[in-house]
């Protein structure tokens, strides 16, 4: 957990946030001011190319057979095509005793990133409800604790915590192990961002609520969820992503196992015997980067604004 | 369980299942107790129902872990208190000084390369023909894992001796210019630059979205204004955009900064921290978890949290002041 969200997440019913018109381009015409040489084009090109480059030679790499991955490079590909789904289907289906066994661990992912992202946002929203719309004599202090809470490297919690789950609860290397410390180092940032949407709802509504006699477990259900979709759909996107993509809390608290480690886990485990598992390693990456890509590319809009707003969680 | 892979994953379903009902349940029944709570002490019991979850983890999770961290920094592996040795360890051996200089250099590099980059592509691209789509090409390494992101630079850094094909594209021109080939990830101390390129390359697609957000928010009228008197493009750019967007790049450098001080996946799966090329959280790991030296480990993440701290305070400030502007 660390440090300062860049970014408040916006408010829905404002126009899109910059960011997110940033991203996609801005549409309005302005006054044509760019530096419009060849080379600052060229560069561009460059920089666009080389960002590009190694994936789509690990996706080709993925496609050939163990073989030409072993002796020849993929641009080799486009000259002397093969192409196979070998590779898929041993890292997937193998069942002999040294198999990469992904489906596995892909199953394991989603058992854990699931969890690991609504458990922080359910208490993360109470929790900013509260802060922002009961009042009480050091709420103030606490959203400020909280706050300064994100300074905290998740670093500094492993050892402590893992003798808690290990010695007084006796859950290490469970699932529920790992979603309770994915909902424990999530839960700074989803509360602070949180609170910063839920407390600018506008007060009028909250109050009518009360005129007509409703408590705050009636509004917080009624009005506070509905009209923080948004928020918690950016904020859900982001946690699920974090999760899916972390290696450190699923080291530390998966206990490593094929029942229970993420894909990340057992694709950087694949990396560190390189020689021998030099063919599958492509597959087996793209196998764990599906679906972060397919989130890209279908939620472009929630995830480049939950992204800008934790860019600084770990 | 490989023999009957259908039956463990539906145990796995099943304990997804059973842990997101459990978990609507407490929570369900708190705030259903909550509604229903006696008019006397209602408001605490709301307010409790609320926010004690969230606190409770917190204080568990996160507080008392801190303070025993910073506890443990000062024992050795069987607990006894053992003062400054840990730290005296750190700041003496060789191999540790490496690893903090090693971070120094990760520190230095990753958040100004990947800043400049991210600043030059935006400004490049600005207003260009199909502009979201050449964003979204350098902003996808943000969306995938570190441990992705190591697969896929091993590589391109691969190695094979001279005379043999080449299979890393790297090596392959470095050949195709009669160079010879390198071990890229091997040859200390060159091979921190060559794990720093990945972080680089994943952290300025976040550099560059946030920067041309600020570009493009810089007034018209301004860079008009300095175009009237003269102004060419570069001029415009170093001394009306830059100005500008001071405090977005303030803001990028310093982000980039604290996940760069923290970065552990991409060591990890790249070359497990050998070749000198571990990182303060990676020997942190390889510390307390890999050789069980859990005092040496503490100190390590304590090291962090102090090289953190001013950061993270000179972002906030940045941020305030932003926001006060608005």
């Amino acid at each position: 957990m660390s440090s300062v969200a860049p970014v408040d997440l916006p408010i829905e019913g404002q126009k899109k946030d910059a960011y997110q018109e940033a991203f996609e381009g801005a549409k309005v015409r302005r006054v044509k001011t760019r530096l419009t040489s060849p080379w600052a084009t060229a560069a561009a090109i460059v920089i666009a190319v080389v960002w590009t480059i190694p994936t789509f030679g690990l996706f080709v790499s993925s496609f050939r057979p163990a073989v030409d991955i072993r002796t020849s490079g993929w641009w080799t590909f486009f000259t002397n095509p093969s192409f196979t789904l070998e590779n898929y289907e041993e890292v997937l289906f193998s069942s002999s005793a040294s198999s990469a066994n992904l489906t596995s661990y892909f199953v394991n992912s989603l058992v854990i990133a699931i969890p690991g992202a609504l458990f922080p946002i359910a208490l993360g929203c109470m929790a900013a409800y509260a802060l922002a719309w009961i009042p009480f004599r050091g709420a103030g202090w606490i959203f400020v604790f909280i706050f300064a809470l994100q300074i905290v490297p998740l670093q500094m919690a492993l050892i402590p915590l893992l003798q808690i789950f290990s010695q007084v609860l006796g859950i290490s290397g469970t699932f529920p192990a790992v979603w309770i410390a994915h909902t424990i180092f999530g839960l700074p940032l989803m509360i602070f961002l949180l609170h910063n949407f839920i407390s600018a709802i506008p007060g009028d509504i909250l109050e009518a609520a009360r005129v007509d006699g409703a408590n705050h477990t009636q509004i917080f259900f009624r009005i506070i969820l509905p009209l923080s979709v948004p928020a918690i759909a950016s904020m859900m996107i982001f946690q699920f992503l974090w999760v899916w993509n972390d290696l450190l809390v699923a080291l530390v608290f998966s206990g490593g196992t094929a029942d229970v480690a993420p894909i990340t886990q057992r694709v950087a485990e694949l990396v560190g015997n390189f020689g021998r598992n030099t063919h599958i390693l492509p597959a087996a990456a793209f196998i764990s980067l599906i679906v972060p890509l397919i989130v890209f590319f279908s939620l472009q809009r929630y995830f480049v604004r939950g992204l800008m707003a934790g860019a600084t969680k770990g | 369980m490989r023999g009957d892979p259908w039956g463990s994953f539906f145990e796995k379903f099943g304990v997804l299942i059973i842990g997101l009902a459990a978990f609507a349940a407490v929570v369900g029944l708190v705030l259903f107790l909550a509604d229903r709570a006696p008019k006397r002490g209602r408001d605490f019991l709301q307010l409790s129902a609320f926010l004690a979850p969230a606190l409770i983890l917190l204080a568990v999770g996160l507080v008392y872990p801190t303070i025993r961290t910073i506890y443990l920094s000062f024992t050795d592996r069987r607990g006894e208190w053992i003062g400054l040795d840990n730290y005296v360890w750190m700041f003496t051996q060789p191999s540790s000084l490496n690893v903090l200089f090693n971070t120094l250099l990760w520190v230095l590099l990753a958040p100004t390369i990947a800043t400049a980059v991210g600043l030059a592509y935006a400004v490049f691209i600005d207003k260009s023909f199909g502009e979201r789509a050449l964003k979204a090409l350098v902003f996808m390494p943000m969306a995938i894992s570190m441990v992705g992101a190591g697969v896929i630079w091993r590589f391109v850094y691969e190695y094979r001796a001279e005379g043999f094909e080449q299979i890393g594209i790297l090596n392959q021109i470095v050949v195709w210019f009669g160079g010879e080939p390198q071990q890229w990830l091997i040859d200390s101390p060159w091979n921190n630059v060559f794990l720093i390129i990945v972080m680089i390359w994943i952290q300025t697609g976040f550099a560059m979205v946030l920067l041309s957000a600020a570009i493009k928010a810089v007034p018209v009228e301004r860079i008009e204004a300095a175009r009237l008197d003269g102004a060419n493009a570069w001029q415009q750019f170093i001394n009306v955009t830059i100005p500008d967007i001071r405090p977005t790049l303030v803001v990028v450098v310093t982000t980039i900064t604290i996940a760069t001080l923290k970065v552990f996946d991409i060591v990890r799966s790249m070359t497990g921290g050998n070749f000198n090329t571990s990182v303060v959280a990676n020997e942190m790991y390889t510390q307390a978890f890999n050789r069980g030296e859990f005092g040496q480990g503490a100190a390590l993440a304590v090291i962090l949290f102090v090289m953190v701290i001013p950061i993270v305070v000179y972002n906030v400030r940045v941020l305030r002041q932003q926001r006060e502007v608005r």
